[in-house]
């Protein structure tokens, strides 16, 4: 695993590239750990609450740990009237948790998003921000299982 | 007869969008080289005649932006908005997916225009694989040569819809909180790290290319006189032909749905059209023979913006798709201005009573003077759209709330 000061070092000649050394963690780790976030602030020289402020901003960025899969269900309008929320109940019931968990052998994480720009093949999820199409609830097992 | 008219997209599927010898074989950088051979207040006029309008959410007239960047500022920037998060809308990605060569052709004609030697293009946080298609393009264009010594760096935003707001959006790539700025100074006089910078999104920057080889005035001929060109819309919700098209801006609403899109899905009765993202009014059947420019749009109460083209069918419940759109204005609304973050709360929370059989008509009233309120308070797009979806449906779809008081 790179060690997070190499991965913020790569980003530093960026200038305000804050966010893009935090895309470069969470390709790494999923989310941004403290002594990560603690380290940016100081290479991009801004404080830790100005770090913290940016990394609970987006709704990208996690400060929190997460599963090695983070599936994203978007419940956007079209994706809404597609009966997306119809497949977020099967995600939640085959995963057995809630949106915003992750489950218990860390495979897993459920987050709600809005529009990922895919909306000619409704409702869609993604998955590590690849994205699946014509999702339905029969489907869900199947997506699933292939998450290895 | 409504038809596709396609100048972006031309070649889609045709060349690679990554390889600038591609899109040279095609004809490709032609622009830009006569950008390059013409005066710089010429080449801005230039665009002004063409009529082109940002093919964003306010339409303003492209070289007439271009024309406040002081001259006599030492850095200057070239911004493309490639954040397009309007709900049903993924014109942008098209774009880059067949035809991103021309949106660097686009950008580097525009740092001519103001003699500017970078240029950043914000691509939202769901599209990283454009941001690799779009460095992989901006490395080939280098290594032909035909970008010169204009440079182009791709920086990812992380999901957040205000980002879109383009004040928001140099706040981001300065890698702040996507907060908008309070305007005046607009970008053009102060915008990234405050030097004076143009925003422009893809559409508008790919449009340049052909522009500059062809001239204003084939342009100004394509399309609705007082918004020129194509446009691409994109079709989402109870339509057949759930796709893109890329059409002149005089045809109608109702050619785009009926004819293009191939009518409501499974032979349902229509009910009403979201026109230009989530944050659009619903448009009744009354409505539809209306062109989609940006100022017919406006006349009727609604607003091209992105072209999504969202459609309902007769046994869709308005009032819950509008409280469910109400949601993402809540979880959107980034909280600098009260009007927003209060109002968007209110909104949502008016909404979700009405949807549950809990309402009064005061709660419609309230509705609509909140309503009111945002559209003149709040600090950005994000809180003077966001209650128009709810207004334009009071106004147009009342018996469907009443149904629910």
């Amino acid at each position: 695993m790179a060690n997070y000061k190499d991965i913020i070092n790569s980003c530093r000649e960026k200038r305000g590239g804050i966010i893009e050394a935090f895309h470069a963690l969470q390709a790494e780790y999923n989310y941004i750990p403290q002594d990560a976030l603690v380290e940016a602030a100081r290479v991009f020289g801004v404080s830790e609450a100005q770090a913290y402020g940016v990394a609970t901003f987006y709704s990208y960025l996690s400060v929190e740990n997460r599963g090695k899969y983070i599936i994203r269900m978007c419940e956007s309008a079209p994706c809404h009237v597609a009966g997306a929320d119809a497949v977020i109940r099967a995600i939640e019931n085959y995963l057995d948790i809630k949106v915003g968990e992750t489950t218990a052998d860390g495979k897993f994480t459920i987050e709600l998003c809005e529009c990922i720009g895919q909306c000619q093949a409704t409702p869609v999820i993604t998955i590590n921000s690849q994205p699946v199409f014509n999702v339905t609830p029969e489907k869900v097992p199947e997506i699933l299982d292939a998450c290895k | 007869m409504a038809e596709e008219l396609r100048v972006l997209l031309q070649y889609a599927d045709q060349i690679n969008p990554e390889s600038a010898d591609d899109y040279v074989k095609v004809g490709g950088y032609k622009g830009l080289e006569k950008a390059r051979s013409m005066d710089r207040k010429a080449l801005i006029d230039e665009v002004k005649k063409s009529g082109l309008r940002g093919r964003g959410g306010a339409g303003f007239n492209a070289g007439m932006k271009w024309s406040f960047v002081p001259q006599d500022a030492p850095i200057k920037y070239v911004v493309c908005n490639l954040d397009e998060g309007e709900p049903g809308t993924y014109k942008d990605r098209i774009i880059c997916e067949k035809n991103a060569q021309a949106l660097l052709e686009g950008m580097a004609i525009c740092g001519t225009a103001i003699s500017s030697k970078q240029g950043y293009i914000y691509c939202r946080g769901e599209y990283p694989f454009v941001v690799e298609l779009l460095k992989n393009a901006i490395k080939s264009a280098k290594a032909s040569g035909a970008l010169g010594d204009f440079d182009i760096e791709v920086r990812m935003g992380a999901g957040a819809y205000v980002c879109g707001e383009e004040t928001a959006l140099i706040e981001s790539i300065e890698g702040h909180r996507g907060e908008p700025r309070f305007k005046p100074p607009f970008p053009g006089v102060e915008g990234l790290w405050a030097a004076p910078t143009v925003v422009n999104n893809v559409e508008t920057f790919a449009c340049l290319p052909n522009i500059l080889a062809n001239g204003a005035e084939w342009f100004a001929g394509i399309g609705a006189t007082r918004y020129p060109g194509t446009k691409i819309v994109t079709l989402t919700g109870d339509i057949e032909n759930a796709t893109y098209f890329e059409v002149p801006t005089n045809v109608t609403l109702r050619d785009v749905i009926f004819t293009l899109g191939g009518g409501v899905k499974n032979g349902k009765k229509f009910k009403a059209v979201q026109v230009g993202g989530t944050s659009g009014a619903f448009i009744p059947e009354q409505n539809l023979d209306t062109q989609i420019d940006f100022d017919s749009m406006g006349s009727i109460g609604a607003a091209l913006g992105s072209g999504a083209v969202f459609v309902l069918d007769e046994t869709r419940d308005i009032v819950d798709v509008v409280t469910r759109i109400s949601k993402f204005f809540e979880h959107e609304s980034c909280g600098k201005c009260n009007p927003c973050r209060e109002g968007t709360f209110r909104l949502r929370e008016i909404m979700e009573k009405v949807n549950a059989g809990r309402g009064t008509t005061q709660d419609m009233d309230n509705l609509l003077l909140l309503s009111k309120v945002m559209q003149k308070a709040a600090l950005c797009g994000l809180g003077q759209a966001a209650p128009i979806p709810i207004e334009s449906t009071i106004k147009h779809f009342r018996y469907e709330y009443l149904r629910k008081i």
